[in-house]
């Protein structure tokens, strides 16, 4: 099947909080193969902005997607003004997604999991937007195996400056929520670092999104601890589907004598192992 | 997928091929160098629609580029600083040229270095392959004449010129910079010592400051400028070029649509290239060789030769 781009339809965007927004749309050639993680490219009606703006999927159902968006400047200052009913396009699902499989590989002759009881999605801000659709794709995963809480737990770490967002949708898919706010105004005050370790939190597996500061710290944790960890990275893009290699991260290499080589976050990410990525770069 | 628009029903009227350095193109229009790749462009269309595949640039050993950010939209256009990153040309013989050569269409492959001897040994172990044409990059700087670009003056333009057709049997395009004072020195240079073909223009140098955070957008500062905004610089140099020399010309710059395409042939140009419009919209050649298709059907123009000859 080729890629595309699509005239989709606005079913909803709505303000969510102070900024924020979530936007529906009826997609259903997007909706179709979306994994979590994945992201769209949308293309604005003023064509003086040439170039898409990445939107990760959050969550789908049916042949619906939905995606959480800040006003960070123009394009998508255009976008909220989007009414419902009205076309937008954007391209069918973009990236690799995180690699779920990854989770449930390691299992014994009566396919329990071995080694993976506790889940942790860790979001800072905007990054919490990929991890809900992840949180519901895992649910599923349970009931498809008839895991029970005992077999597998899923918990939701996440952090923003003020006003969380998508607490309902963690609080249906998880069986924890625990909450910094950079304010104080919910939860715990400070960042999510200091909430895993104020409350202790152990998970065997992290599934990352958010600033780089927060995925960089986390990464560190998670590798003394030998705990894997997958993150999803945010880099400016150009064409966001491979072809201007624009948007690189540095990732270590697996051949000899090469100690590291540039990726490309749209097509080889957005999604990494933790352990792989060269944070200072 | 876009559909080629029935292509049997045209050929019976329409011509749409033109011959580069030898080398028949079924269509005119090709991919610009750094804004394609066989594998990701090719999940949005049927590259075998082209004319021919300009690739990224290769070099000889493998280049890391830049730190990000290496793009920033800017009014109608954007600027990238790339900084050339590719993984070597072996490394793109063994798994890009595969590929390419899969779809009927014709190779170009772009060729990037920093000296002289460079470019040599990459043209050198390309020359074997089953490519069509090289096309060269000359807006590089030269690390030995302290950064200066190598299409940035006539001489060094006809020394790199002059080693490289030395070394190879394959047609090879100089791909001219526009960052100079007259580009119909350089291009007369290059065809002076034997270039096949000349193509232009590729970037302008700019730069965009974030008045915000009070810096330079891009990690590099500076970058290329692309995009419909350098049209009009494009097309005016395709027009002198092609009143300077007599070697075929690819014209590239904004390209957006199939009347953008037109535009470049009426300068002068015997093909195109359609770049940035890419990034924007993933089927852009397609759609601009099919929108051009259409432009000579409504204008009544039964080959690419009587766009050219129409000027007036
Ligand atoms: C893979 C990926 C997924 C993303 N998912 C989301 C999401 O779910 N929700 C959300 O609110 N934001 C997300 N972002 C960030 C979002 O793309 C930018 O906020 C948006 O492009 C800003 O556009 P603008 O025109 O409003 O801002 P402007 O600042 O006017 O944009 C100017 C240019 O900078 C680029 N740009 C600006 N900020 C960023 C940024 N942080 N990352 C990448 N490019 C940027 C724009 O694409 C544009 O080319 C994601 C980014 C990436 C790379
Ligand atoms: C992201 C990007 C990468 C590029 N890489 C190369 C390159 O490797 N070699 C080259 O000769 N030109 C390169 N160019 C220049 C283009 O091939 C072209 O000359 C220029 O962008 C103008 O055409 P356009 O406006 O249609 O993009 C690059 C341009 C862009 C935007
Ligand atoms: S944004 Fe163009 S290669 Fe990733």
């Amino acid at each position: 099947m080729f890629k595309k781009i699509i005239e989709a339809e606005i079913i909803e965007n709505k303000k969510i909080a102070e900024g924020i927004y979530r936007m529906a749309v009826k997609a259903p050639e997007t909706a179709a193969d979306a994994r979590a993680g994945q992201f769209v490219n949308i293309y604005l009606r003023n064509k003086i902005m040439l170039l898409p703006r990445p939107i990760s999927i959050s969550r789908v159902y049916d042949d619906v997607i939905t995606l959480i968006y800040k006003i960070a400047g123009k394009g998508t200052g255009e976008l909220s003004a989007y009414l419902p009913g009205e076309p937008v396009r954007i391209s069918t699902s973009l990236g690799n997604g995180f690699q779920l499989e990854d989770v449930f590989k390691e299992t014994d002759s009566n396919h329990n999991l071995n080694k993976v009881k506790i889940i942790a999605l860790v979001g800072g801000g905007m990054g919490v937007a990929p991890l809900v659709g992840l949180a519901q794709k895992i649910m599923n995963e349970k009931e498809k195996r008839s895991f029970k809480d005992d077999d597998l737990q899923v918990i939701a770490i996440v952090g923003f400056q003020d006003e969380p967002i998508l607490m309902k949708e963690f609080e249906t898919c998880c069986n924890h929520v625990y909450i910094a706010t950079e304010s104080g105004s919910t939860g715990l005050k400070g960042n999510v670092l200091q909430l895993i370790e104020r409350k202790g939190l152990k998970p065997d597996y992290c599934f990352a999104c958010g600033p780089r500061p927060m995925l960089k710290a986390l990464a560190n944790r998670c590798e003394n601890a030998n705990i894997p960890l997958q993150v999803s990275l945010e880099e400016r893009m150009g064409c966001g589907y491979g072809a201007c290699v624009g948007c690189v991260c540095r990732i270590k290499a697996k051949e000899e004598g090469v100690k590291s080589i540039r990726k490309k976050v749209c097509t080889d990410g957005p999604v990494f192992f933790g352990n792989e990525v060269v944070w200072d770069d | 997928m876009i559909k080629n628009i029935n292509d049997k029903l045209y050929h019976a009227e329409l011509d749409l091929s033109v011959s580069i350095a030898g080398v028949t193109l079924k269509n005119p229009v090709t991919t610009a160098s750094g804004t394609f790749s066989a594998r990701e462009s090719g999940a949005f269309y049927d590259i075998s629609e082209l004319g021919a595949v300009i690739t990224k640039g290769v070099s000889d050993v493998p280049w890391d580029g830049n730190p990000t950010p290496r793009i920033a939209e800017t009014y109608g256009g954007m600027l990238n600083s790339v900084g050339l990153q590719n993984p070597g040309v072996e490394d793109f013989i063994k798994h890009e040229l595969p590929l390419l050569k899969s779809y009927n269409t014709k190779v170009i492959v772009n060729v990037v270095g920093k000296t002289i001897n460079d470019y040599c040994k990459t043209v050198e172990k390309l020359d074997d392959e089953a490519i069509d044409i090289m096309e060269i990059n000359i807006s590089c700087p030269n690390i030995k004449e302290g950064g200066i670009s190598f299409g940035a003056d006539p001489k060094m333009a006809a020394e790199i010129t002059r080693e490289i057709k030395r070394l190879v049997k394959k047609p090879i395009i100089m791909k001219l910079t526009p960052n100079v004072t007259d580009i119909t020195e350089i291009a007369k240079a290059a065809e002076y010592e034997g270039a096949d073909g000349v193509s232009l223009i590729n970037t302008l140098l700019g730069m965009k400051i974030d008045v915000h955070r009070k810096k330079p957008v891009l990690w590099n500062k500076t970058g290329g400028l692309s995009g419909p905004s350098i049209k009009p610089v494009a097309i005016r140099m395709v027009y002198q070029v092609r009143r300077a020399v007599n070697i075929p010309i690819i014209g590239l710059g904004g390209i957006m649509t199939g009347e953008d395409a037109a535009e470049f042939l009426m300068a002068g140009a015997d093909a195109v290239s359609v770049g940035t419009a890419a990034l924007v919209d993933p089927t852009a050649p397609v759609r601009i060789k099919n929108e051009l298709i259409a432009f000579m059907q409504q204008n009544e123009y039964k080959n690419l030769q009587q766009i050219r000859d129409a000027l007036a």
